[in-house]
């Protein structure tokens, strides 16, 4: 993991590139480790207190392994006025997991996100990069099943 | 036979109703046929029509047909019928609907969506791409390309509406070098995606935006700030970069004159606020994303600290055709104050979603009863649109005649914003969304100010006691004064505009919150806490829709009996409601 962190570090040499950093780390492994952030505050001398202020504040950042499949459920506006709030419910209901956390089986993690884009298809769930749009609770717990 | 052209849409909607395997199809069964040959087929980006696989056929004989909701195994019968013996084959045809959603458009920012393939720079270049930039570098200096965008009266299609050709003219005017051009693609209204829609449909146009307005303010380096929750669009603006740099129309002295100008990527990181210009430029020099006071302006104080010009997707994307069509032309369109056309994203309870591109001036219910083709379902009734996302407000039925104009909108408490516009019908809680609203700006709230970190969340409190069902009269008149004072304090737009959706549904829908508080019932049936989850049978019709939504088997119901909700049973996850179209769960 080091490897990879290194590697990263050598390609963002530049000023302003610390986010881009944390974005390549991510794209690799998933997620930020600790261990990723102490080797970046190392190579670049940004405080690990400074490199915790962007990824906290930076929704798009996780700091904990995610699951097999990543469900992310849309709640925007039309999304929201669609039903779209339920579904989040339900989801969090079956699995017994809060807002970004993972099932006990490490296959879902589970997220939300606002607005994927395709409000006209609302409400919209995305499982890794494939939208699923018009969908409902039943539907949802097919997909689920799907993926088991 | 000859000269056939297939297009598949590749869009989100698109690709996600299964366009790439009718894509894959057509190559086999042309293939098959021996037809690839004498067939151009196309992948092209978004129309913007939000519903399945469409397909449009190309033939000599029969001018262009348009079919919808193509499926793979429909394929062969398509290209048998139509594209070998060029017989139009009207069970698949587009219906009235898709016809209705297009006529009433006027596109001129999205009219290559949906008609090109956005991965392939030639057709961008066969449909005049990249003419307007030779203009402007062989033929016009730079002050003549801002005094044509001020002719024009483009103002920004951000949310603000600062002049365009204003804002360049200021940056022109500044001594320090280097300057930059930033594009703002970090669409942050969750609710909106016209910019996603132009970005995946029609790349170039945007960085030939881009590169004009470097040649008009004296900037070699532009960057595109674009959310990392739109993947296909980065995606093809890297691909669109690329082939633009090979074919010279970025990079060092383009077009063979002395002007060079690269265009670098960043990815957002799923923060609303950093679609503010200045919380914006913070990011792209890597810090958090929080806003600054202005003045000094990013045209004068911008990118490490350098003059700097912002811009939309869309405004940028308009620049081109203003350029070869002429200022006078773009500013013949629309109102005295608000020229051009502004693109829509149209969602919620309407008959057809999608992108809709209307000249400035159409009225809401034109654009509701034309494009929009009415309410989604016959037996609702459109009773509001929310046009403006988290900093807008919703404007009720009875001032749907009001015109869709910068200033308009604000006469009715609302905005234009950056053109979410979702329709909301009898059953979306007007309380509700406000809290909505509120929870979506307090969470986003960067924390930088005290009235917005504190105040938005002290609003959304009492926006959910309410909802629960425990609020009291004197909540909506604290809220009231809350505020207008986050609004008055409040450091940045996000802020200042965040009590807007409060303050309108207020005006307009104060019936709503009173009887939430004085007799705890929510009209719209849609706030848990208020629900009784009964079935009123005097509305049921028996159609049994509520039995088979239920997840939990919580419902009994036989053909010809009225549905029925084992309380014992029911875990309130209300998919009955959403699936009953008379309201008769309460
Ligand atoms: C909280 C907040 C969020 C914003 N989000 C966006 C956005 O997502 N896209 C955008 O183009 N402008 C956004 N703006 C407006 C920008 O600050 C800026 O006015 C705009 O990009 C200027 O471009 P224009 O003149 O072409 O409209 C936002 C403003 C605020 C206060
Ligand atoms: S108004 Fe809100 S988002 Fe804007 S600077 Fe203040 S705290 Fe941050
Ligand atoms: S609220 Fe959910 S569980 Fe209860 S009856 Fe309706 S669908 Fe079934
Ligand atoms: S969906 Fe509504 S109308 Fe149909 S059976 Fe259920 S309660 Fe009655
Ligand atoms: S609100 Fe869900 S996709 Fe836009
Ligand atoms: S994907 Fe085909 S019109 Fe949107």
């Amino acid at each position: 993991m080091i490897e990879v962190v290194s590697e990263i570090l050598e390609n963002y040499k530049d000023s302003g590139s610390l986010i881009k950093i944390l974005q390549e780390i991510q794209n690799n492994l998933g997620y930020v480790p600790k261990e990723a952030v102490d080797e970046v505050s190392m190579k670049t001398g940004i405080s690990p207190s400074q490199i915790y202020g962007i990824l906290t504040f930076y929704s798009q950042f996780r700091l904990t392994p995610p699951g097999k499949y990543t469900l992310k459920v849309c709640l925007g506006t039309a999304c929201h006025i669609m039903g779209g709030h339920e579904i989040f419910e339900h989801l969090k209901r079956k699995f017994g997991i809060m807002d970004n956390e993972t099932t006990e089986d490490g296959l879902f993690t589970l997220t939300k996100v606002r607005c994927l884009g395709c409000c006209g298809m609302a409400p919209v769930i995305m499982v890794d990069d494939k939208i699923y749009g018009r969908i409902d609770i039943s539907k949802t717990e097919r997909l689920i099943d799907d993926f088991k | 036979m000859s000269d056939v052209k297939i297009m598949v849409c590749h869009g989100t909607s698109g690709l996600s109703a299964g366009a790439s395997e009718v894509y894959k199809k057509f190559e086999e069964e042309l293939d098959r046929q021996g037809l690839l040959d004498s067939c151009e087929l196309i992948k092209t980006g978004d129309r913007g029509y939000f519903r399945d696989v469409l397909v449009d056929i190309i033939h000599p004989d029969t001018g262009r047909v348009t079919y919808q909701n193509i499926k793979p195994k429909i394929v062969p019968e398509l290209v048998e019928r139509h594209v070998k013996n060029g017989e139009i084959v009207k069970k698949y045809s587009a219906k009235k609907a898709y016809q209705d959603f297009f006529a009433g458009q006027k596109r001129i920012v999205l009219r290559r969506c949906g008609e090109i393939d956005p991965e392939n720079i030639e057709f961008y270049l066969k449909d005049g791409g990249y003419k307007a930039l030779e203009r402007v570098l062989t033929q016009m200096r730079p002050e003549e390309v801002i005094e044509e965008i001020k002719k024009s009266g483009l103002r920004g299609r951000g949310g603000a509406g600062f002049p365009t050709g204003i804002k360049w003219e200021l940056c022109r005017a500044q001594k320090a070098q280097p300057k930059y051009v930033i594009c703002n693609a970090d669409e942050g209204d969750p609710g909106a995606f016209m910019d996603r829609s132009v970005l995946e449909g029609d790349p170039h146009a945007v960085l030939e935006g881009m590169a004009i307005a470097g040649y008009a303010i004296g900037s070699n380096e532009g960057y595109i700030y674009c959310r990392a929750e739109y993947p296909l669009a980065i995606k093809r603006l890297k691909i669109a970069i690329s082939q633009a740099k090979e074919r010279g129309f970025i990079g060092e002295d383009i077009l063979g004159t002395d002007f060079s100008f690269d265009i670098k990527l960043t990815e957002g990181a799923g923060a609303f606020v950093c679609g503010e210009e200045t919380a914006l430029i913070a990011s792209i020099e890597g810090k958090r994303g929080m806003p600054r006071p202005r003045p000094p302006y990013p045209a004068q104080k911008g990118l490490w600290g350098k003059p700097t010009i912002i811009n939309n997707v869309e405004t940028l994307a308009n620049v081109p055709t203003i350029i070869l069509k002429g200022g006078e032309w773009y500013a013949s369109i629309g109102t005295e104050k608000s020229k051009g056309t502004k693109v829509f994203a149209l969602a919620g309870k309407v008959r057809n979603t999608g992108l809709v591109e209307v000249p400035l001036g159409t009225t809401i219910r034109e654009l509701l009863y034309g494009p929009g083709g009415g309410p989604a379902k016959k037996m609702r009734k459109i009773k509001a649109i929310q046009i403006g996302g988290p900093s807008g407000g919703c404007i009720p039925e009875n001032l749907f005649d009001t015109p869709i104009d910068f200033d308009s909108l604000v006469g009715a408490g609302a905005i234009m914003g950056s053109g979410g516009l979702i329709v909301l019908d009898d059953s979306t809680c007007m309380v509700d969304l406000a809290r909505f609203f509120l929870s979506f700006t307090s969470d986003e709230s960067c924390g930088k100010c005290f009235p917005c970190r504190l105040g938005l969340k002290k609003m959304l409190e009492i926006l959910n006691k309410i909802v629960s069902g425990n609020g009291e009269l004197k909540d909506v008149e604290y809220l009231e004064n809350l505020a207008k004072s986050v609004m008055d304090t409040a450091l940045c737009g996000l802020g200042k505009t965040a009590p807007n959706p409060v303050l309108t549904t207020l005006k307009y829908f104060r019936d709503e919150y009173e009887a939430h508080i004085l007799e705890k019932r929510c009209p719209a049936n849609q706030c848990v806490a208020l629900l009784k989850f009964e079935i009123d049978e005097e509305k049921c019709t028996k159609c049994g829709s509520c039995f088979k939504a239920c997840p939990e088997n919580a419902i009994i119901w036989e053909k010809g009996e009225y549905a029925k909700i084992i309380k014992e049973k029911c875990i309130k996850c209300k998919a009955c409601i959403e699936a009953c179209d008379f309201m008769a769960i309460e």
